[in-house]
Formats: structure tokens, sequence, C-alpha cells
């Protein structure tokens, strides 16, 4: 067996979590969850309102802890290395991950080019001629280049609402991000770019490690790879899609998928 | 129902009255101003002398006064206030920025005249003694820093005014910058920014509109602004380059001379002074209206 087919049958992790505790002050939000999320797949956090699956993701990139009064403990290995571990500027680690929200939030006061362009102005790459196809390349990755290429030098904020949010996508994939995490990034759009925004996703992880939190069971049904369900905290269970959405093994796992509560 | 109607039309009489007191004052104003006016001509505000024995008004002076007393309180309070509302919605914990926010709006409390006392005992002897000097030392080859240190004057006037608009702008920009959205902030620092990176994108960029309103109405304060300013600036008609010299405001002429103004002229003068005042601050409200709008809607 060719080392590419083994990468095919036992995908690499690309990011992994270790026995990860958030907290609000004193509050434990996520009660050591332990996630390992498979390079070019996408892993869907399904539960129920407050289950911290949004809080578990905002670990993921180190952002969750600017809330004030805020910290998380325990282990999250980006290509096998801590991003907890001391020392480490969480600065650095937000450059390498992309996140896109529940709401689009373009930058109002720049275009639709410096929105695309700002995480490399950000690292302090400031030439045009090595911003122009960068931008070029994450608008036409996130499906939206069509539609903004003779206005580039506009104000993002005139875009409709799915249109921003393929912008907000296009501004995270921009610095190339191994890892893009989605806090229910559909959740205020309608069916149609709904829709584009989940094939686009399809697209995007034969590149990109994707992590989705979603209120919507069948999106995680209908895109995901893995799923993992979270509960008051806690990592119910995860999975690949199928067992999880057709034989999952825990009773509340069910109740849930089957619509008895949340 | 018909208690409905009574109730509403309460509420369209009190607005009314505001409304009516505004238009009664533009036109009672301009009503006395306009014999001193009429004898004075354009040169009432082109004009520097002020006489009222001899019947000369020329308020240009005051004019000045009024705007570089006030342009010199903003260029000292605006970076104060923009850095203190960053410091109190960016950086400091809730806790501690509820009190010092509590402690800046103590400041917009304290009296008039007591920020004149102070002014008068303390800043000016201070201006005399240590800033002034230093300043006529080193730079006095700019204009704005020749001629004697008196203390009293203009870079006085400036001063008072500074501390004074500080809490206003404060508690503006503050609302301003709480005003933009926690997303704008997640934004920027999900894509690796720094702090001060998060600041510059996401908070000033946001609120450039909303704090050049903020720094108009402060400007409209200290326009007005008469009773500590009176005190300290000197209370003298007179255009100078130097910011040592003393100087004198619309306000501040209105409040020294009101009681002694014996002819009619002069009264109608001192009105015409009131009158350019009202009409300075009310077009710079409405610029800053107008600014606040057009931020709100790009």
């Amino acid at each position: 067996m060719s080392a590419d087919e083994q990468t095919k049958l036992q995908p690499r992790i690309e990011l992994e979590t270790i026995g990860l505790q958030a907290y609000f002050g004193e509050t434990r939000a996520v009660h050591g969850v332990s996630l390992r999320m498979p390079r070019h797949r996408l892993t869907a956090l399904i539960g129920p309102s407050g289950c911290g699956k949004s809080t578990f993701i905002r670990c993921l990139n180190r952002l969750h802890e600017e809330i004030p009064g805020a910290r998380a403990e325990g282990q999250v290995l980006l290509e096998g290395e801590d991003i907890y571990r001391r020392g480490v500027d969480p600065v650095l680690i937000r450059r390498r991950i992309g996140m896109v929200f529940q709401r689009p939030n373009p930058f109002p006061t720049m275009s639709i080019y410096e929105n695309v362009a700002s995480g490399l102005l950000l690292a302090g790459v400031k030439d045009r001629r090595t911003l122009d196809p960068i931008v070029e390349r994450s608008l036409k990755q996130a499906a939206l280049w069509d539609e903004v290429k003779d206005q580039l030098k506009r104000t993002g904020t005139r875009l409709s609402g799915g249109q921003q949010q393929r912008l907000c996508i296009a501004r995270a994939l921009a610095v190339e991000p191994p890892v893009l995490l989605m806090d229910e990034p559909t959740s205020a759009l309608d069916p149609i770019s709904t829709a584009r925004i989940e094939e686009l996703l399809l697209e995007l992880k034969k590149a990109v490690t994707v992590v989705m939190v979603t209120h919507n069971m069948q999106q995680a049904a209908r895109i995901s790879d893995q799923t993992a369900f979270f509960l008051l905290g806690d990592m119910v269970e995860s999975g690949p899609t199928d067992a999880i959405f057709t034989n999952p093994k825990d009773q509340r796992t069910e109740q849930y998928i089957t619509g008895r509560f949340g | 129902m018909k208690a409905d109607r009574i109730f509403i039309q309460i509420l369209r009489a009190a607005a009314g009255v505001s409304l009516l007191i505004l238009a009664a004052f533009f036109i009672q104003m301009f009503w006395s101003s306009l014999p001193a006016l009429r004898a004075a001509g354009m040169s009432f505000f082109s004009g520097t002398d002020w006489d009222p024995n001899q019947d000369v008004f020329g308020a240009g002076a005051f004019i000045y006064g009024t705007l570089v007393s006030s342009l010199l309180a903003l260029l000292i309070a605006v970076p104060i206030s923009v850095a203190t509302a960053l410091c109190l919605t960016e950086i400091f914990p809730a806790k501690i920025a509820g009190v010092i926010s509590f402690l800046v709006e103590m400041l917009a409390a304290i009296p008039s005249v007591v920020f004149g006392l102070w002014g008068v005992f303390v800043l000016s002897p201070l201006l005399r003694s240590s800033v002034q000097p230093f300043l006529s030392e080193r730079f006095s080859w700019i204009p704005l820093f020749s001629g004697p240190p008196l203390g009293i004057g203009m870079m006085s006037a400036g001063v008072i005014l500074a501390i004074m608009i500080t809490p206003t702008l404060t508690a503006l920009a503050r609302e301003v910058f709480l005003s933009i959205p926690t997303l704008q902030r997640e934004a920027a620092q999900a894509l690796g920014a720094t702090r001060w990176e998060t600041i510059w994108i996401a908070v000033l960029k946001n609120a450039k509109s909303g704090l050049w309103g903020a720094i108009i109405l402060g400007w409209g304060r200290a326009l007005g602004e008469t009773m500590a300013v009176t005190m300290v600036i000197g209370n003298r008609p007179q255009i100078s380059a130097s910011l040592f010299a003393p100087a004198q405001t619309l306000a501040a002429v209105l409040a020294n001379e009101y009681a002694e103004a014996t002819s009619d002229l002069h009264l109608s003068a001192l009105s015409a002074l009131g009158f350019t005042l009202l009409l300075v601050s009310t077009i710079i409200h409405l610029g800053a209206k107008f600014w606040i709008r057009r931020g709100r809607e790009s």
C-alpha cells in the first residue's frame, strides 16, 4: 500500500483536542472534550442551544479567552503542536486558523478588496502584485468572484447577506489557513444562500479542514463527514456522520436527532 | 380614545414649547441686534476695535478669541478623551472602567465658577511660572509661544476649557465605541490582529463619523462656556498670535459688560454678540447631526 493510499484510509489528524475545558468565570461551559478532527474532512458539531459547541469551537483558535473572565484548559493540537502551551502567542495561532461567524461581519469601512486582503495586510503583506492574485483566488474559492469582480473597490456592506458571508469566507481563506472554523455560518441566511454555502463547503473541504457548528441537523447530515453531539457541556458521542444519524450509540443522541428534545 | 387624544395633544404642546422658545430666541436676539448691526455694518464682524464709549463696535477679536480658545481646548481634550474612552471600553476590566467613568462624570458636575477659581489660583500661576517659560525658552521662534509669560490669557482659557469638555467628550466617545458590535472586534481578532490592530481596524475606523459628531458637540460646549473663561482669559479685546497674551471671547464680553451697558446702542451690540454666538453654536450642532447621520447611513 502506498503512502498516498494510506492517508486516504486513515486521514491525518489536523486538529485534536485533549480534555478541553472552557470556563466563563467560575462556570464551566465545556467539560473535558477530546475530539479528533481529520485533515480535509468536515466535522459538524451539533447539539441544543447552550450545549457548549460554540464555546468549544472558539477555543480552537483561542478566541474564547478574549471574553473578559473566560479561560480554557487542556490541550488543542494543531498539526501536533499544542496551541495552549506556555509561550504560544494566540495572535500567531489565529493567523493560521480561519474563522467565519454566525452573522456576516465584513469591515464596513473597507472595500471588498481590502476586506479579502485584510488578513494579509495584518501579516505585513502590502505589495499589490502579491495581493491581487490572492484576492482573486480567495474570491473564486468562495464562489463570489463573478459577482464582485467589477466592484472590488466598493464597500462590502452593500452586498446581500449571503454574499457578505461568502466575502467573510474569502477573507478567512486569503491567508491559506489549514483549518477553517465556522460558527453556524448559515443561521442568518435564506435557504438559497445556505445551499450555496453548503455547496461551497463541499468543495472547500478538499483543500481545508473544516469544523462547523450548526443548529441544523439536516445540514450536518448533508455535508459533514464526522459529527460530534454536544449536550450540557459534554460531548456525548462522535463518529462518522452516517453512523451518528442512523445508528447512534447513546440514547440521548438518538433522542436529539429524532427531534424529541432540543 | 378621548383620553388618548388629550394625552397626545399635551405631548404636542410640550414639544411645541421648546420649538417656540428657540424661535423666540432667534427672533428676539436678531431684533435687538439690528440697531448695532445697522450702525456698524459688516465691520461689526470684521472690526477689532471695541469701544462702547465711542460707539465703536467690532467683534472680530471676540470671534477670534472664541474660536482659538475652543480649538485649543479641542486640540488638548480630543486625544485625552479618545484615549480614555478606549481604555474604558477596550482595555480596562469592567469594574475599574466603572470607577473611572464615575470619576470622569464627577468632573462634569463641578460648577464652572469653581473651575474658574482653580484656573485663577492654580492653573494660571503654574503656566506663568513653569510651562510658559519652558515653551518660551525653547520655542519662542514660533509666534504662538512668543511674548512674556503672563499666565492669565488664551492658553489658560484653552486648558480650562479642555478640562471642562473632557468629561463630555469622553462620555460621547465611549458611547460611540460601545455601539460598535463585538462581532467586528472578533472579525479582526480571528484574522490575527493584535490588540492595537483590533482597536484600529474594528473600533477606531468604524467610529470615525461618530467621533466627529462627538468632537463637534464638545466644540459647541467649549464655544459657549462663559464663567471659567471670563476668569482666566484676561478680557482684553485684541488679536495676538501669542497664546500667552490675554484675549476675549464672545461669551466673556457678554458676562462682563451686560450690567454696565448704558447706551441703547451698547445693549444692542451685546445682543448682536449673543446672536453671533447663538448662530455659530447652532451651525455647529446642525453640523454634528449631519456628520452623525452620515456615519449611520454608510
